[in-house]
């Protein structure tokens, strides 16, 4: 039998921009086991929900992280109009999906750069973060933020955007998609990338499921699930399907986000041609009473807000999965039984975002 | 459009059985969460086909146990070390047991105390 060696990864490493230790059992150059360590910097946000008012703890959920910080607003927001039978404005539900798809996009060529960057592709990474700045300019015009948004409140939205700058706005975005194609035609077709991902840490269709993986992770495997599928806010009225690859390796886990860029084109193009002229938010009277699950998709998978009001402005609870957290035992499958110099590109591959798992 | 969800009340001598068939029903574990009321109350969120299911244990504020179902749903060690060091339930069998190291925090069980407004 060889030596076993342990190996820690993290929780600084230039791979990771966030802290998160893996202790990697290796016999030779092969990892037989990894044991997670999260915990570092834990903010314990949930519990502000005692201290701060329910429509204060928008502005909080949105500083869960600073990448998909949108969405996290609109997932907590959903639970809150549902414990409070708050019927939101359609156009306002439109704004959310139009700024969410957005943020998917940001996100996605943000991950697809690090990536890049994480197998020493640097003028990749460069391009692509070139192509995010054009996408961050979007949302500036639009909320006044290119992080933080505060665009989403309960009962609507903030912001709204007249037809002429969502006109421009759409102009822009065809220019952001010529650009993004060429980028992404090298994610798809370079020999390197390719060579680099493909066979590397495969997860494999049983285990996705059996492990709970979500969001690229899962679909990466050949499960065709996606949270927008329930349909909730304006995805009623949106018409796609889950993007799904079946080679199960970190190269599928690409295609997916690579491909979810234009599928998220394809529905901002939808939000501009179905958006109508209207209210942005309803009048909000009363507090919450009553629980929910809110369930929507982050570009990293599914994500719930459980809220549960008690009829003060104080929620009795606060809590939030988020997908990194469920796909850190996934994460542990693939590491098992590779090469210690491909750790980084697995990790990598799950989009793991610890600012989002330490809430 | 908000989903249908379905929870259903079961004790923790339950639990086990009540998990075992919705794994090989091939439904996912969602998450586990936990909310402190005058009581705790542990929620199993479970998901097959955007079907929500739930599975609801009350356990008394201190000296709480609970049996793990990583023998099932492995992914549950996340939770379940998290149930112990935020709020202080013990969970027995887990299969990855930080021993209340999960999160580096200097207070114990912060989220199993009454916080000031």
């Amino acid at each position: 039998m060889a030596n076993r060696t342990i190996i820690p990864f993290g929780p600084q490493h230039p791979v990771l921009p966030e802290p998160i230790h893996l202790d990697l059992v290796l016999e030779d150059e092969k990892v037989v086991e990894a044991i997670p360590n999260v915990g570092f910097v834990h903010r314990g946000l949930e519990l502000l929900c005692q201290k701060k008012s329910f429509q204060d703890m928008v502005l909080v959920a949105e500083r869960i992280c600073g990448i998909c910080s949108l969405i996290h607003g609109v997932g907590f927001v959903q639970g809150i109009e549902k414990v409070m039978n708050l019927e939101v404005p359609e156009r306002a539900l439109f704004l959310r999906v139009f700024w969410g798809e957005l943020s998917r996009i940001h996100s996605h060529i943000l991950w697809l750069g690090l990536a890049a960057d994480a197998i020493g592709f640097e003028s990749l990474f460069m391009h692509s973060w070139r192509v995010r700045e054009m996408v961050l300019d979007i949302f500036e015009e639009t909320t006044g933020g290119r992080v933080i948004f505060d665009a989403v409140k309960v009962g609507g939205v903030r912001k709204d955007i007249s037809k002429e700058t969502f006109t421009r706005i759409m102009k822009q975005l065809d220019k952001v998609e010529e650009e993004y194609k060429q980028i992404a035609e090298v994610f798809i077709k370079d020999f390197t990338i390719i060579h680099r991902w493909s066979n590397v840490g495969v997860l494999s269709k049983e285990n996705a499921a059996k492990l709970g993986a979500v969001g690229p992770t899962l679909r990466a495997s050949g499960i065709k699930s996606d949270t927008r599928m329930l349909k909730y806010g304006a995805y009623e009225k949106i018409d796609f399907e889950p993007i799904v690859e079946h080679t199960c390796d970190c190269y599928a886990r690409s295609l997916v986000r690579v491909k979810e860029v234009y599928q998220s084109f394809d529905i901002i193009r939808q939000c501009y041609n179905k958006i109508s002229e209207g209210e942005i938010e309803t009048k909000v009277t009363g507090f919450p009473t009553g629980e929910f699950f809110s369930r929507v998709e982050q570009p990293r998978g599914e994500v719930i807000y459980y809220v549960k009001g008690n009829g003060t402005k104080f929620l009795d609870r606060f809590r939030v999965r988020t997908p990194t957290f469920a796909n850190i035992p996934p994460l542990l499958q693939m590491l098992a039984g590779c090469d210690l110099a491909d750790v980084p590109a697995i990790i990598i591959s799950i989009d793991p975002c610890i600012s989002c798992t330490e809430r | 459009m908000f989903e249908q969800q379905e929870i259903i009340n079961i004790t923790k001598e339950e639990l086990l059985s009540r998990v075992t068939p919705l794994f090989k029903d091939e439904y996912r574990l969602v998450q586990i969460c936990c909310t402190r009321l005058d009581k705790l109350i542990v929620d199993y969120t479970f998901d097959k086909d955007y079907k929500f299911l739930g599975l609801r244990i009350e356990l008394p504020l201190e000296g709480s146990e609970l049996p793990s179902i990583t023998d099932v749903y492995f992914a549950a060690f996340a939770y379940e070390n998290e149930l112990h060091d935020l709020f202080g339930i013990k969970v027995i069998g887990n299969k990855i047991d930080f021993g209340g190291k999960f999160y580096r925090i200097n207070e114990k069980t912060p989220f199993n105390k009454k916080q000031e407004a």
